[in-house]
C-alpha cells in the first residue's frame, strides 16, 4: 500500500486510487473480511464527489485510508501535490472539536499541527471562521454551540489548513433534518468560495445528489463500487432544486441500485 | 368574549407577582448562605447553652467557649507554633511529592498499554492495602522524625492520584486522537492538546480523594510517632484529659481540610472553564 503524491504538473486528478483493498482478519475466527475490494476512483481537481452506500460498505474506511489514519492492505492512492500546505484535510463525523479549546483555537488546530505558531494560526483561522458563518463566536467553547455550529467549526478547521482536497465523513449525519438541509446549502456556498476538491461520504441519497458532480455508489460485503453516476444538474444549486423531477429521477436511479443489494448485507463490517 | 366567560371553560390566568418586602427579597437572594450560617451558629449555641445548663457533659465534650479559650492560650505558646510548622512541613512535602510523582508517572503508565498492563496489579495491590498497616514498617525505615510522617502522607496521596490519572489517560477520546493524527500532530502536541487536558478532570478527582488521605496520613503518623505536630498535641491533651485542647486540635485539622478541598475546587473551576456549569454547582 502506498499513498503517492503526484509530482507531474498538468495531471488534473486531485485524487487517483487504484485497486485499493482493505482486509481484516477476525481475531476470534481467523476469517478474512474484505472491507474494501479493488476500489478504483479518480477525482478531478475542483470536483465534488460523493461516496454513497449503506453502513458497512467501507466508504468511511476508504476516506480514512486517503487521510492516512489507516493503511490499506493493497493498492495505491495518488494525491495531487500542492505547492504549500497539506494535500488533504478531514471533516469528521461527530464534530470532534476539542472541548477545552475555544472555536478559534479549534479552527487553528490544524495549522498548529503543521508547525505554525499559535498566534499566527489564530489570526489565519479568523477568515475561515467568518467564511463558515461563525463570526462573533470565535471565543465560545464547543458546548456553547449548537450541533450545526459545531459542524461549521469542524469544517472551518479543515478549510484553514488550505488543503487541495477536503475529505468529509458524513459531517451532517447527526444533525436534525432542517439543520442538515441548511448546512448542505451552506456547504455549496463555501465550496464555491473556497474552490476545493471534495470527497464527501454519506448514506443519504438526496444529500449526495444535491451536493455532487458525481455520486459513486458502493455496496457492502465486500465493500465495492457498483456505480459512478454523473449528476448533470445546473449550479449554483438551491434547496428548491430537490423538488424538481430531474432531481427525483437521480434519486430514484440511485435508490434502485442500492435496493438491488441484499438488505441483509447492511450489518457493519468490524 | 363569550368563550372566556362561558361556564364550559376554565380560564388559566398568568401568575401575578406581588411585590415582596425588601428583607424578604434579600433573604431569597442569599438563602444559601443564610441557612448554612444559621445551621453552624445554631449548633454552637445549643452546645454552649447545653454545657452551661449541664445537659452536655463539659468533661467529655467541652464547650465552644472553652475551646476558644484553650485556642487563645495555645496560640501564644512557641511549642504550638513548632507543632504547626512540623505538621505543615509533613503535609507539604508528603503531598507535594505524591502529586509531583503520581501525575507524570500516571500519564506515562496510562499512555503505554503494555506498561499499564504490567503495573496494574501493583497499583491495585497498594490501593487495596490498608496503608495504616504499613506505618510501623515506615517507622522502621525512616525513624520517628518528620520525614517518616511525610512518607505516610505520601503513601496516602500517591495512590489516590495515580489510579485515576492512569484511567484518565487510558480513556482519552478516540475520535479526538483521530483528529490529532489526521492533522499530523507531533507527539508533544498530542500530549499538550489532548492527553493532559483530557486527563485533568481525572487528576482533580484523584486530588479530592487525596485530601482526605493525606490528612488521615499525617494524623496517624503523628499519633504513632508521638514526637511533634498537631496530632501529638491532640494525643497529649488526651493524656491530661483536656477535651477543649483536643477539640481545638481537631478544629485545626478540619479547617485545614476545608482549605484543601476548596483549593482543589478552585483549581478545578479554573482548569475546566470549558465545561458547562451544571445546575447543582451553580
Amino acid at each position: 500500500m502506498t499513498i503517492d503524491v503526484a509530482r507531474e504538473p498538468g495531471q488534473h486528478m486531485a485524487l487517483s486510487a487504484r485497486g485499493v483493498q482493505m482486509e481484516y482478519r477476525d481475531r476470534q475466527t481467523g476469517h478474512r473480511l474484505l472491507a474494501l475490494e479493488r476500489v478504483d476512483l479518480d477525482i478531478p481537481d475542483g470536483a465534488f464527489v460523493s461516496l454513497l452506500g449503506p453502513s458497512g460498505c467501507g466508504k468511511s474506511t476508504f476516506l480514512k485510508i486517503v487521510n492516512g489514519l489507516i493503511l490499506a492492505t493493497a493498492g495505491e492512492i495518488k494525491l495531487h501535490r500542492v505547492a504549500k500546505g497539506r494535500e488533504d484535510a478531514m471533516v469528521f463525523q461527530d464534530a470532534a472539536l476539542f472541548p477545552w479549546y475555544s472555536v478559534v483555537d479549534n479552527v487553528a488546530y490544524g495549522l498548529v499541527c503543521a508547525g505554525v505558531s499559535r498566534k499566527e494560526a489564530r489570526s489565519r483561522a479568523v477568515p475561515y471562521i467568518d467564511l463558515v458563518g461563525l463570526k462573533g463566536f470565535a471565543d465560545k467553547y464547543p458546548y456553547q454551540l449548537s450541533g450545526g455550529m459545531q459542524q461549521r467549526a469542524n469544517l472551518a478547521r479543515a478549510l484553514a489548513v488550505d488543503s487541495a482536497i477536503l475529505l468529509m465523513d458524513e459531517p451532517f449525519a447527526s444533525l436534525d433534518a432542517q439543520t442538515r438541509e441548511l448546512m448542505q446549502a451552506e456547504l455549496l456556498r463555501i465550496w464555491t468560495a473556497a474552490r476545493k476538491t471534495v470527497l464527501f461520504v454519506t448514506h443519504q441519497i438526496d444529500e449526495a445528489v444535491f451536493l455532487s458532480d458525481r455520486v459513486v455508489v458502493m455496496a457492502a460485503r465486500p465493500g465495492r463500487v457498483i456505480a459512478d453516476i454523473a449528476i448533470d444538474l445546473p449550479r449554483p444549486r438551491s434547496l428548491e432544486m430537490k423538488q424538481t423531477p430531474e432531481f427525483a429521477r437521480y434519486e430514484a436511479q440511485i435508490w434502485k441500485l442500492i435496493a438491488h443489494q441484499q438488505p441483509s448485507d447492511t450489518a457493519p463490517v468490524p | 368574549m363569550t368563550v372566556a366567560t362561558s361556564p364550559a371553560f376554565r380560564t388559566i390566568h398568568p401568575r401575578v407577582r406581588k411585590p415582596r418586602p425588601a428583607l424578604m427579597r434579600w433573604y431569597r437572594r442569599n438563602e444559601r448562605v443564610v441557612l448554612s450560617v444559621a445551621g453552624v451558629v445554631l449548633f454552637f449555641v445549643v452546645w454552649e447553652i447545653g454545657s452551661a445548663a449541664g445537659f452536655v457533659d463539659k468533661f467529655f465534650f467541652s464547650s465552644p467557649s472553652a475551646i476558644a479559650t484553650a485556642g487563645a492560650s495555645e496560640v501564644t505558646k512557641a511549642r504550638f507554633w513548632d507543632d504547626v510548622r512540623i505538621t505543615a512541613l509533613e503535609l507539604v512535602v508528603g503531598t507535594g511529592a505524591s502529586v509531583v510523582l503520581a501525575v507524570p508517572l500516571g500519564i506515562f503508565i496510562g499512555w503505554y498499554r503494555r506498561l499499564s498492563l504490567t503495573f496494574d496489579p501493583w497499583l491495585n495491590f497498594f490501593n487495596a492495602l490498608p496503608r495504616v498497616a504499613l506505618v510501623p514498617l515506615v517507622v522502621l525505615w525512616f525513624g520517628l522524625d518528620w520525614n517518616m510522617k511525610a512518607v505516610v502522607v505520601f503513601l496516602g496521596g500517591f495512590f489516590a492520584i495515580i489510579l485515576p490519572t492512569v484511567e484518565g489517560v487510558r480513556t482519552v477520546e478516540r475520535h479526538l486522537l483521530d483528529v490529532s493524527r489526521s492533522f499530523r500532530a507531533s507527539s508533544r502536541l498530542i500530549f499538550t492538546s489532548l492527553v493532559i487536558p483530557g486527563t485533568l478532570p481525572f487528576i482533580v478527582s484523584g486530588l479530592r480523594i487525596a485530601v482526605g488521605r493525606v490528612l488521615a496520613g499525617v494524623v496517624i503518623g503523628e499519633f504513632y510517632a508521638q514526637t511533634q505536630g498537631i496530632g501529638v498535641m491532640i494525643y497529649k491533651a488526651e493524656a491530661s484529659l483536656q477535651s477543649d485542647r483536643m477539640l481545638f486540635g481537631v478544629l485545626i485539622f478540619t479547617v485545614l481540610g476545608i482549605v484543601l478541598y476548596e483549593s482543589v475546587g478552585a483549581a478545578e473551576r479554573y482548569f475546566q472553564r470549558w465545561r458547562p456549569v451544571r445546575e447543582d454547582e451553580a
